[in-house]
């Protein structure tokens, strides 16, 4: 069954179009990557690949979400971000439209195809764009219910994706909702709120690591960055009093930023951040890339601990 | 080109074909396709055309070379190698951990690479500054691009087609790599960009169309396309994808592919691998 987190979301837009004549897919030549080719085989009139055109296709789904439509476009994040990001903020976002951005391979994810390629930024990007909705499913279950709730949520997102491999977090009927984290495990020492394929089973490794340390970590699934769940962080924050970040992106502008902002107004609290410390991407496979990046359960671990010293 | 110099060149080609195969093939995955189609034009600039000096990589004086469409760095990298720019081993580590030779054209890693390329659209522009960068510091080399022809759906390549003509950059020579493929399939099936002479013409620029892999065409274009100094110049260079590589060839699916043992060595086998291994210079 091993499919990948791409082929979830190709055939939950099939599952939802069957249903939804408003539903549109629109690539730049990367259908092949995104495994969209199963909707264009089932609704060939809703598929449009506009080539090697990122700022176009974004310039087009506002177009068809002016009329009602309810585009999907994918590129990788590196361009589906930075590539369009004025098309994106003042066709889609400005104008209140509804266009569902997918942004695949983020961070170390990318690669062989390098630091060209590798989005450590595109969070931070779209954290600025008032009201936008931003999503990074952490397994194959939640990818589904959150395009789900992404196909039925008015106002554009973006989807930070993970293409190829496979994980299960979740059980099969879990309910997700928008701007809600997902407590994975309790705990009173210090609390790791991670995102996204690659650090939510990290930051579950770190926390049986610390576990061996006599150190009792909450693990939290934050698929929705922004809103962020104010409640949820300010609730762990006083429960634990420190908090560490994981996210597959700059520790600035993303998830670690977003904890900080709102620890800083609300209740000042130990913070320690995973995740680029303002570098760029680099080539290499998943496994040099996460130990070049400190991004590891054993990083995780040790920042738990750094931070927790502090208390 | 007399016929020494035309055997010559295309042994050599047949070497950078086998030196970016093993490359690629030592990873075992690598954008295969658009690295073989331009593995003639490369040649015949780095062997025949171009002022450089392995020794002095940032000469000033030299002859530039903007690899926009940079995931077909491979190339680019054997010949560097072959030239002495950096030991071959190097070859060995593309897109490892570490490696001064990534996936796409990186400026700060690698000897020889003048600029850094890999979101496709970008490079012509660039190009186009430094060769009126070169026309301000009163040089009299040229710069040299290579797009593809997916790459040329991108809005920018356009702005900078325009440009281009409208400030006169005549000692600019741009290629635009015609293997009719991109990622998800035929160019004239996903967006098509045909006419693309009568395109490039309507611009301003001084247009020609060869075979890319005729190593005499491409000779008396890039010749003919010197004498132009009131204008920019474009050579459509009609390719083939996966060109020379018996596992690729005019496949679709070459684009980003993986390799395998038995497939690299048939491809070597192909190219007559075992003959070149010592005069591989
Ligand atoms: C801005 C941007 N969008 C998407 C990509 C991903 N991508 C890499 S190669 C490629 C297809 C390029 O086609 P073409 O220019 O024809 O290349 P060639 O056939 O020469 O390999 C795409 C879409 C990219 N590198 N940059
Ligand atoms: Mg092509």
């Amino acid at each position: 069954m091993a499919k990948d987190m791409r082929d979830v979301y190709a055939q939950t837009l099939v599952d939802l179009a069957e249903n939804d004549d408003r539903i549109c897919v629109l690539e730049a030549d990367l259908m092949n990557a995104t495994g969209t080719k199963v909707f264009k085989q089932r609704f060939p009139e809703r598929m449009f690949d506009v080539g090697v055109a990122e700022a176009n296709m974004v310039g087009v789904a506002s177009g068809l979400s002016a009329e009602g439509k309810i585009p999907f476009a994918a590129s990788f994040g590196t361009f589906a971000s930075r590539r369009t990001f004025d098309q994106f903020f003042l066709s889609a976002n400005y104008a209140q439209l509804n266009v569902k951005l997918v942004g695949t391979d983020p961070g170390i994810t990318a690669q062989f195809n390098g630091g060209t390629h590798m989005p450590f930024e595109d969070i931070g990007m779209m954290r600025l764009v008032p009201n936008l909705v931003i999503i990074e499913p952490s397994d194959l279950v939640s990818c589904e219910a959150l395009i789900r709730a992404a196909a039925a949520h008015q106002g554009s997102m973006y989807i930070r994706m993970h293409r190829k491999g496979s994980n299960t977090i979740y059980d099969e009927n879990e309910q997700f909702e928008l701007g809600k984290g997902k407590v994975l495990v309790d705990g009173t020492d210090v609390t790791l709120i991670a995102a996204g394929f690659v650090m939510v089973p990290e930051a579950l490794k770190a926390a049986e690591i610390l576990k061996k340390e006599g150190i009792s970590a909450a693990v939290i699934d934050m698929h929705t960055i922004k809103p962020l769940d104010n409640e949820l962080v300010l609730a762990y924050a006083k429960k634990t009093g420190a908090i560490v970040t994981c996210e597959n992106h700059q520790v600035t502008g993303g998830l670690g930023g977003a904890v900080a902002e709102l620890l800083t107004a609300e209740y000042p609290a130990l913070l320690g951040r995973i995740g680029a410390q303002d570098m760029f991407g680099q080539v290499g496979t998943q496994d040099y890339l996460i130990k070049a990046y400190e991004m590891t359960a054993e990083d995780i671990a040790q920042k738990a601990m750094a931070t927790i010293s502090k208390k | 080109m007399n016929q020494e110099k035309l055997q010559d060149l295309q042994d050599k080609a047949r070497i950078v074909r086998i030196e970016t195969l093993k490359s690629i093939g030592h990873l075992g995955v690598g954008h295969v396709g658009g690295a073989m189609s331009i593995v003639e034009v490369l040649t015949y600039l780095y062997y025949a055309e171009m002022h450089i000096d392995p020794k002095a990589p940032r000469m000033p004086e030299r002859d530039r070379l903007v690899l926009s469409k940079g995931h077909a760095g491979p190339t680019l990298y054997s010949i560097l190698a072959l030239k002495g720019f950096f030991p071959m081993e190097w070859l060995l580590t593309l897109n490892q951990g570490g490696t001064k030779l990534p996936s796409h054209c990186d400026r700060n890693l690698t000897p020889g690479i003048d600029m850094t390329t890999g979101s496709l659209g970008q490079g012509l522009s660039a190009a186009i500054g430094i060769a009126l960068a070169t026309r301000l510091d009163k040089r009299g080399n040229h710069v040299y691009a290579i797009i593809g022809d997916g790459e040329s759906q991108e809005g920018q390549v356009w702005e900078a087609a325009m440009s281009a003509a409208m400030f006169k950059v005549g000692n600019l020579i741009a290629f635009t790599d015609y293997n009719k493929m991109q990622i998800d399939g035929m160019t004239k099936d996903i967006m098509d960009i045909d006419a693309l002479e009568s395109k490039w013409l309507s611009f301003g620029w001084h247009v020609q169309r060869i075979n890319g892999h005729d190593m005499q065409a491409i000779e008396d274009a890039v010749t003919r396309a010197k004498t132009v100094t009131d204008r920019p110049s474009m050579i459509v260079l009609d390719t083939i994808k996966g060109k020379g590589c018996t596992c690729a060839e005019n496949l679709v699916g070459s684009h980003n592919m993986p390799i395998s043992a038995e497939q690299l060595e048939e491809a070597l086998t192909a190219l007559g691998a075992e003959a070149s291994a010592k005069g591989g210079n």
